[in-house]
């Protein structure tokens, strides 16, 4: 660590910054130390371990630590082994703006301990995870008093802070996040009186449906939306229309009354600091577009965890994250791929990361499905041509899906130049 | 907001509102020997109409000269730098466009340049197509030419009204909140004016501000009877990311009702479209609707084809609160003594605030008051650092002297610890009185992320308890329980 | 068999296949069990029916300015039927820091054989 003042600001120079302390930063950071590049890891809390400090159920771990953990072990695993590595770690300390065109890349850092930090490096590494969206970004008309809460802040007003926000509880979105709510405020003495989920079928687990909404008779409203919220200074009810193509039935809509209404409708990567700094992003994920190493539009930047892609496992995130850390070290060395095809999302597949495929170094793909399907297949083809098939027991849009390309599916492969590699499920 | 507690209060003038035009009129009264109280029934200042509206500082070329809505409008517009310099509130003078989209639509534009000439807007410019592209590339291309008015501009209309609310505290006036105006009497030469909770104040002028419910405060005085008619404007709010974002304030071709819908840049970088224009009856009624909601974006993408619906943020509604004539109706009342009315103060009421203060002043002489100039009265209130505007070094000393401006509370407007504690400490004690007076919870995330650090804050700063945190005002506490 | 109606029904987890199964008694009271895809199936089945078990998760006040409450859970899973005792000896408990994760707070609760243990270190504040 390199320390010289300038005007009084605080300037830093390591050889990799990574900005954000969730699994995947901690994953990732972990990883460039293991490989002796000196590295910042910058979080805006004054905790480590970002979204899954919050996540007290178990459901963590299977893959990383062969054991089933809650969200706070396994963040504290991965803390106990970055605090023993050598990394220089700032908390509540946000990245505020990230200059990364040049060679050389600085990111400042604003903090109540430090002052204003100007970081300077050679790569970047993204961990910023994501963040909920909100009432607005769904546009549920209706008035707007208190009572209206986005999961995740009621699941931290709970579990973190040991609030209640409320007695009579609406979910919207049966993600995992709602579902994992609606048994949280059960056990916290609330009553959830439904889940309304806007597609027709579920897109949580199944597990959590069954332990965490069958378990306490709570009703799951498939293909239905809140379609107006009531109350003058605090929620008092909703109105719930079922879907008839597409469009809310008026007709057939019922009133709950509740004071509480929690919003689970998915999340989107926070990379407002990325785009900022000229990132290109991809409209499928709202992540980057990154190549076979991990790398963003911008050289030397990389991106893992949420910010990249909307996870479900936080043991696939560390994995994602463990590569964006090697990858970003073999940067700095100038090792870089001889040549990359594009991957391309084919038929019911959503999307696919990375964006690029590096034949003398093939690696895990994650990606997700359009349809609700078992039995189904995964076919790869390289210029329309199968070159590869895999079975799948069960695809469905929420959950994230992985194939791992080894060496040998390569071997016999015509690879050109502008060869594409396309994914499709069928 | 920091106020007082009214028991035995006895002022010269109480000012019932303390919305755009109360605070004006209370902050120009405030330069004489006058001892005034602003009462208010919110818990805040600034959270009836002068909350939800466009925030646009108007051009002076949509209404006639005849009314006096547009002579005020005229005289408010340029009356705004001055009260920048003095206050310290975000304000830009964008310019105004209205975008004509077919050759029927121009011949209106015609009328509202001869309009605006006459008005005297300065710097008014006819526009040809080419013109209007120059100054708005974003338009539709249909457009086939307009009008800019180069005098218009954008606030946030609740940040001023806190400005000039703070400026008039220092130069002497009372702020009472939470004090609903329900009955008033006459004890001699003095009104006595009771609150629902019982609170009384005294007084020997009393101002009616009181906005859409003016006709009911017009009554409990036993003064003019007049209707009130709420009409109600929706919006939708986008990202600062959009595309969408124009350089000046887009105006359609109005139509009867109003202004039509319009695509804002607003001060501080995203973008608002709406309103839409629907009477209604309840003038508490600010809910959202889902048919108005889907106009706003057709409408909008009329004016700029990229406004898209994934950069929504959050939607909201405003009510005009409109007399039947359309114009204001400011004056000494031939009914109660020393009772002014300031009533049918809808849209350009924002633009013509800071002329309404004044012409309310001259009413309140007219009435036989004396006013009487303060040798020390100041015009000027501090300036309160904001991190998001600084550059780093700047923003590094300042840390170095408070490191709380260190700590970035709201991440998606950038707003430090300094900044909410500061709001806190003026008095702004709720959810939204801190997020209208810091802009905290404005953003993309609109609170998801911050919510819970302002509500520790809140709890750290006045030691209330967890149970007494409200979104705005009684009724609205967000939690129910602790574990 | 199977014009008799089910005695209950319920969605195995045991893989993301999620079949729905059917659970029928025979006249011996003997369980079976249709529409599972595999063996597995009628383990979770038999075990859903006569023996129902959780993990549970929840919290305990701990005395900690940063973190008011400590994330706690049951070692493995616990029966249903002991669930509600549980979180209301957890939310009784007050935890003093310094606590390490794993700490056992409960010990065997209810003759279960299943404790409660912290899911979180909490450092000694100053
Ligand atoms: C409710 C819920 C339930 C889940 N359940 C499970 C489960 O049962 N099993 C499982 O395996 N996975 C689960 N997951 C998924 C998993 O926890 C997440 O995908 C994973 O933790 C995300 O890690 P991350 O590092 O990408 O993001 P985060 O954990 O969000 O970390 C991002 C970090 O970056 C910081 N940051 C952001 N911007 C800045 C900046 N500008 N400057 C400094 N710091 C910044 C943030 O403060 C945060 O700490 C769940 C997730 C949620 C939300
Ligand atoms: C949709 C919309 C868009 C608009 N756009 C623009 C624009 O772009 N440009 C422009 O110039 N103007 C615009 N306007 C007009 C402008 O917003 C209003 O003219 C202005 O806000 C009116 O301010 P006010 O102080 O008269 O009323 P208010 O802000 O409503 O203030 C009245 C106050 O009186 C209080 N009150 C009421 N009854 C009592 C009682 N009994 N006791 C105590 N207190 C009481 C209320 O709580 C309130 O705070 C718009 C208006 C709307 C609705
Ligand atoms: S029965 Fe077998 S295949 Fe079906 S869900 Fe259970 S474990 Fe999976």
């Amino acid at each position: 660590m390199h320390c010289e003042g300038r005007e009084g600001m605080k300037e830093l120079q390591y050889d990799v910054l990574v900005i954000g302390a969730g699994a995947a930063g901690l994953a990732a950071a972990l990883e460039v130390s293991r490989n002796n590049a000196s590295c910042a890891l910058v979080e805006r809390e004054s905790h480590l371990g970002g979204i899954l400090i919050q996540c007290i159920h178990n459901g963590f771990g299977l893959e990383e630590y062969k054991e089933e953990l809650t969200g706070p072990e396994f963040a504290e695993r991965q803390v106990q082994a970055v605090r023993a590595a050598d990394v220089d770690i700032f908390t509540d300390t946000t990245v505020t703006q990230l200059n990364a065109e040049n060679d050389r890349k600085e990111a400042y850092c604003y903090s109540a301990v430090y002052g204003v930090l100007r970081i300077s490096v050679r790569a970047v590494i993204l961990a910023m995870g994501c963040r909920e969206r909100n009432r607005g970004n769904i546009r549920t008309p209706g008035t707007r008093p208190a009572g209206v809460y986005t999961a995740g802040l009621a699941q931290r007003l709970v579990n973190i802070e040991g609030y209640i926000p409320g007695q009579d509880v609406v979910i919207v979105g049966s993600g995992d996040i709602g579902l994992i709510m609606a048994r949280r405020m059960t056990w916290v003495g609330a009553k959830v009186h439904a889940v309304i989920e806007i597609q027709p079928y579920p897109s949580g687990l199944t597990r959590n449906i069954v332990q965490c909404l069958n378990d306490f008779d709570i009703p799951l409203y498939l293909s239905h939306v809140v379609s107006r919220i009531e109350g003058k200074q605090r929620v008092e009810k909703v109105q719930v229309s079922p879907l008839t193509n597409g469009i809310p039935d008026e007709e057939n809509s019922f009133e709950i009354p509740c004071d509480t209404l929690l919003l689970s409708v998915g999340l989107i990567p926070e990379n407002e600091l990325s785009k900022e700094a000229g990132m290109e992003i991809n409209p499928q994920t709202n992540g980057a577009l990154v190549d076979a190493t991990m790398m963003t539009s911008i050289d030397g930047v990389f991106s893992c965890g949420n910010v990249l892609h909307v996870h479900d496992l936080a043991d696939w995130v560390a994995e994602e994250a463990r590569r964006a850390g090697a990858y970003a070290v073999r940067y700095l060395r100038n090792e870089r791929p001889k040549r990359q095809i594009r991957i391309k999302a084919g038929a019911n597949v959503r999307y696919i990361n990375p964006a690029m495929f590096d034949p003398d170094n093939p690696d895990k793909l994650y990606f997700r499905s359009l349809i609700v399907k078992n039995q189904a297949k995964l076919q790869i083809k390289l210029d329309h041509k199968p070159v590869k098939e895999v079975r799948l027991s069960h695809v469905q849009p929420s959950e994230m899906l992985h194939v791992k390309l080894k060496p040998k599916d390569v071997a016999g492969w015509n690879i050109m130049k502008d060869s594409v590699l396309e994914v499709s499920i069928e | 907001m920091a106020s007082t507690d009214a028991a035995a209060v006895r002022a010269d003038v109480a000012i019932i509102g303390a919305g755009l035009s109360g605070s004006c009129i209370a902050r120009q009264l405030s330069a004489y020997e006058l001892d005034i109280v602003l009462l208010d029934k919110e818990c805040d200042v600034s959270m009836g109409v002068s909350r939800a509206n466009s925030g646009i500082v108007h051009g002076g070329f949509h209404h006639n000269l005849k009314y006096l809505k547009s002579r005020l409008e005229i005289r408010g517009n340029l009356m705004y730098d001055r009260l920048q310099r003095e206050l310290d509130f975000p304000f830009k003078r964008c310019g105004i466009l209205v975008a004509a989209l077919n050759d029927e639509e121009m011949k209106y534009i015609d009328h509202l340049y001869t309009q605006g000439v006459e008005n005297g807007a300065i710097g008014i410019e006819m526009c040809s197509r080419e013109r209007m592209f120059e100054l708005e590339p974003k338009l539709n291309p249909d457009c086939v030419g307009g009008l800019h008015a180069p005098g218009g501009g954008v606030l946030e209309p609740y940040r001023f009204v806190f400005s000039v609310v703070e400026s008039a505290q220092k130069n002497g006036v009372e702020v009472v909140t939470n004090f609903e105006v329900v009955h008033a009497e006459r004890a001699g030469e003095r009104y006595r004016i009771h609150a629902a909770d019982g609170r009384q104040v005294e007084a020997r002028y009393v101002v009616n501000a009181a906005g859409l419910f003016a006709d009911r405060v017009s009554e409990i005085f036993g003064a003019e009877e007049f209707q009130i008619i709420p009409r109600k404007g929706e919006y939708f709010l986008l990202d600062r990311a959009t595309e969408a974002a124009p350089q000046r304030v887009l105006f359609p071709v109005p139509t009867k009702v109003s202004k039509g819908m319009l695509v804002i840049p607003t001060v501080e970088g995203t973008v608002l479209i709406g309103p839409t224009a629907q009477e209604i009856e309840d003038k508490e009624d600010v809910s959202t609707n889902a048919d108005q909601l889907n106009l706003i974006l057709d409408q909008a993408r009329k004016m700029v084809p990229k406004v898209s619906q994934t950069d929504v943020i959050t939607a909201f509604s405003g009510l005009r609160p409109a007399l039947a004539d359309g114009d204001f109706y400011i004056d000494i009342s031939a009914k109660a003594p020393n009772f002014i009315q300031v009533a049918g103060i809808q849209s350009p009421g924002l633009t013509a605030a800071p002329a309404i203060g004044e012409y309310v002043k001259d009413l309140v002489k007219k009435a036989g008051c004396s006013l009487v100039e303060k040798a020390d009265w100041d015009p000027y209130v501090s300036k309160l650092p904001r991190i998001r505007d600084l550059g780093p070094y700047e923003a590094d000393n300042l840390v170095n002297a408070n490191p709380a401006y260190g700590n970035v509370v709201c991440r998606c407007e950038e707003i430090s610890e300094a900044e909410i504690v500061e709001a806190i400490r003026r008095g702004h004690t709720t959810l939204d009185g801190i997020k209208y007076f810091t802009r905290a919870g404005m953003g993309r995330c609109q609170g998801g992320f911050c919510s819970y650090k302002i509500i520790k804050l809140l709890i750290r700063e006045t030691g209330m308890s967890y149970k007494d945190i409200q979104k705005c005002g009684a009724g609205s506490e967000l939690l129910r329980d602790a574990l | 068999m199977s014009q008799q109606e089910p005695i209950r029904e319920m969605i195995c987890i045991s893989c993301p296949l999620g079949c729905h199964l059917s659970l029928y008694k025979d006249e011996n009271d003997e369980l079976t069990v249709t529409g599972n895809k595999c063996k597995r199936g009628v383990v979770y089945a038999e075990e859903e029916y006569y023996a129902p078990k959780r993990v549970v998760t929840c919290t305990c006040p701990a005395e900690s300015e940063v973190f008011p409450r400590l994330p706690v859970r049951t070692t493995t899973s616990l029966p249903k039927e002991h669930i509600d005792a549980l979180l209301r000896a957890a939310y009784a408990l007050t935890v003093k820091p310094p606590v390490a994760c794993g700490e056992v707070l409960i010990e065997n609760f209810e003759g279960t054989g299943v404790d409660l243990i912290a899911s979180m270190s909490l450092g000694a504040e100053q």
